[in-house]
């Protein structure tokens, strides 16, 4: 028993040995992380002890561990990038990382990761940014409870708070993200998976995908950005449960869909938006158990979107539900809920007896002049409306819910 | 003036029409409160009702006003009265006994239901604000009416009909023309155009200060400024104001040299 106790004993000192650890504080013989990375060998842990540390461009270019305790302050005051991580796996744990150089000509970031693999960025405070995390060409890393405060004013001198560029197979988790440009920004990303974040008060998108493929985003919340969620030129994203609130204002919608295809949108929650979802030249897309509440327009149809299902949703108090600019429709809607519903069920089925009509004529004018949504709520409209819905003209006539549930559907 | 004010005003609160003025607004906000138990809701669509009936029942009421107190008028008429102060305290009594039954109606069961301590207090009394000042200038427009037609039917008749054209015809017109000129830039048009109709100008003020007025904003600038910024609360006031006054102008002027 002693013997096996000694014996596991040297190889923990050999373990130990082999992957140091270093310690840098204020007073301690190493009081940089610079220098401390630069005497580090590979797979050794760096723990950062708590103080403030006037640094910038520190290069991480073998596979470490730096963990920081209790939050140190690494501070880049405004000189430009402070973490570049150029090795693989390498982690980066708790620091406080603040006043990142802000630039015309570079993006400069809090913490970058380039030509990586498997790297893992957890428990990091950014503030006073430009960029927050940004992965560039890097594979296989995970984003795990950061948390991004910018203090970002106008669009063209702020940056993203993370930002994927080139990079597959990341997972975005946990993070908390407020007051940057885009709150996650995915470019030629695919097979990402992207959950449970909160991103808010953004001044354009709380996410935004361009070119990426094969993405999952959800359980993340939206709440009050610029515009929501952007997701554009996009194939096969899963977009599940995800909460959008609060995009409210005169150009925001809670999601915008461009050029999107084969996507699955289900189990969201879309809730006071100025525009629910603003679907353009997208196809085959699956909308499903959806809750659209109190928004100027649930869905807004711009054009070319075809074969996309709408079925088991909830519209609930919106001002328009549908908006169509076009009297062709391949779209189907089906089985779902609207408040704006005012049919009958004789048979208690549960099914309303008489289709409904979402697009309302007023809607369609709204489409054509714009400036006619001054009369809104004005008696004349309510008397038009009603009578398209007697015997449709203008609207695509084929274009209404066959099956229209009388209760709210709860799942 | 302030006495035959008072009397205008307390024989309508001894009149039925006002107690069934005022218990139909009693049930109305009872019963949207009982159904909504949302106080926001409840005001979006009380305000859908007052638009089109306060204008309604301030015109009916104030030619039929007019027309049954005419001899009584009259006899005040043989008096060293000023004739403005006669027409002007009739006008006035009637327009504030019906301000104040709606006033009463709806905020009895809103106070009941706990309106001080809900957000939407603003809203509710902006709304209750744009009621009494469409009740003055539909009863303003109606005494012009009636003074202008010795003719009772002919007198109902255009009252009816100024409340069919502003409450709906107008909207159909203003979203014809609107349509009609959509290549040119409408922003002021469409603004001048709400201007123009205490209704349309009643509606757009409420809707300010709902969540709604961002749905509004998204077309241009000048929406924009108008509907995001209280430049357009403060400029629909001024003009509900001066909705009043003209009117109210033309009872004093058609008075002083209307033959008896």
């Amino acid at each position: 028993m002693k013997k096996q106790f000694v014996f596991l004993l040297a190889i923990f000192m050999a373990y130990l040995n082999n992957a140091q650890n270093i310690e840098v504080c204020n007073t301690c013989p190493i009081h940089t992380l610079k220098t401390a990375i630069e005497k580090a060998k590979d797979f050794d842990t760096i723990t950062v002890k708590k103080g403030t540390y006037k640094e910038h461009d520190i290069v991480i270019n073998k596979p470490l561990t730096i963990i920081g305790e209790n939050y140190p302050i690494i501070d880049g005051e405004l000189k430009g990038e402070i973490i570049t991580i150029t090795s693989g796996n390498v982690t980066v744990d708790g620091l406080f990382i603040m006043n990142v150089g802000t630039s015309y000509t570079e993006d400069y970031a809090a913490i970058r990761v380039r030509k990586s693999k498997y790297f893992e960025i957890k428990n990091l405070v950014l503030e006073k940014l430009f960029f927050g995390i940004y992965i560039e060409k890097s594979n296989y890393g995970k984003i795990f409870h950061n948390k991004v405060i910018g203090d970002a004013v106008e669009e063209y001198n702020s940056g993203n708070g993370i930002q994927l560029w080139y990079s597959n197979h990341i997972e975005v988790e946990h993070n908390h993200v407020q007051n940057v440009r885009d709150g996650i920004y995915l470019e030629f990303a695919d097979n990402c998976s992207i959950k449970n974040n909160v991103s808010t008060n953004n001044l354009r998108y709380g996410l935004h995908f361009m070119f990426s493929n094969d993405d999952i985003y959800q359980d993340n919340t939206f709440e009050n950005n610029g515009a929501g969620v952007a997701v554009m030129f996009s194939k096969k994203i899963k977009m599940y449960n995800n909460i959008f609130r609060k995009n409210w204002g005169t150009a925001s919608y809670g999601m915008l869909l461009k050029e999107i295809n084969d996507a699955e949108i289900i189990g969201n929650v879309f809730n006071e938006n100025t525009i629910g979802i603003n679907i353009e030249g997208s196809n085959r897309i699956v909308y499903k158990n959806n809750d659209f509440e109190n928004n100027g327009w649930a869905i807004k149809v711009r054009g070319a979107c075809y074969t996309n299902t709408f079925t088991e949703n909830n519209f609930l108090y919106n001002s328009f539900d549908i908006a169509y600019n076009s009297k062709v429709n391949d779209n189907v809607f089906d089985k779902n809920f609207w408040s704006n519903y005012t049919g009958y069920d004789l048979n208690k089925d549960g099914i309303g007896d008489v289709p409904y009509r979402p697009v309302k004529l007023f809607s369609y004018i709204v489409n054509r002049t714009p400036e006619t949504i001054i009369l809104l709520r004005s008696l004349f409209i309510d008397i038009i409306d009603f009578s398209e819905k007697v015997s449709p003209v203008f609207t695509p006539d084929n274009l209404l819910d066959n099956n229209p549930l009388t209760k709210r559907i709860i799942w | 003036m302030l006495k035959i004010l008072k009397y205008s005003f307390y024989d309508l609160m001894r009149s039925r029409w006002s107690y069934v003025y005022l218990a139909f607004y009693l049930l109305l906000g009872t019963v949207l409160l009982f159904l909504n138990n949302d106080l926001s809701k409840a005001v979006i669509t009380l305000m859908n009702v007052i638009i089109v009936l306060v204008p309604l029942i301030g015109t009916i009421f104030g030619v039929m006003y007019y027309y049954n107190s005419k001899e009584f008028t009259e006899l005040l008429l043989a008096q060293p009265l000023k004739r403005s102060s006669i027409f002007l305290g009739q006008y006035l009594g009637v327009a504030i006994s019906l301000s104040m039954s709606l006033i009463l109606g709806l905020g009895i069961p809103f106070i009941l239901y706990g309106l001080f301590k809900s957000s939407a207090i603003w809203d509710f009394s902006l709304l209750l604000i744009t009621g009494a000042f469409l009740t003055f200038i539909f009863t303003a427009l109606a005494f012009n009416i009636a003074l202008s037609n010795e003719n009772k039917i002919k007198g109902f008749g255009y009252a009816i009909l100024l409340w069919l054209f502003l409450a709906i015809i107008y909207d159909g017109i203003f979203l014809m023309s609107l349509i009609m000129f959509e290549d040119y830039p409408l922003d002021k048009l469409s603004l001048v155009g709400t201007m123009l109709n205490p209704i349309d100008l009643s509606r757009t003020l409420i809707l300010l200060k709902l969540d709604i007025s961002a749905l509004l904003g998204y077309t241009g600038a000048i929406f924009k400024k108008f509907f995001g910024t209280n430049f357009g609360l403060i400029i629909s006031f001024i003009m509900l104001i001066i909705w009043v006054i003209l009117p109210t102008l033309r009872i004093v002027k058609k008075s002083r040299k209307k033959d008896f």
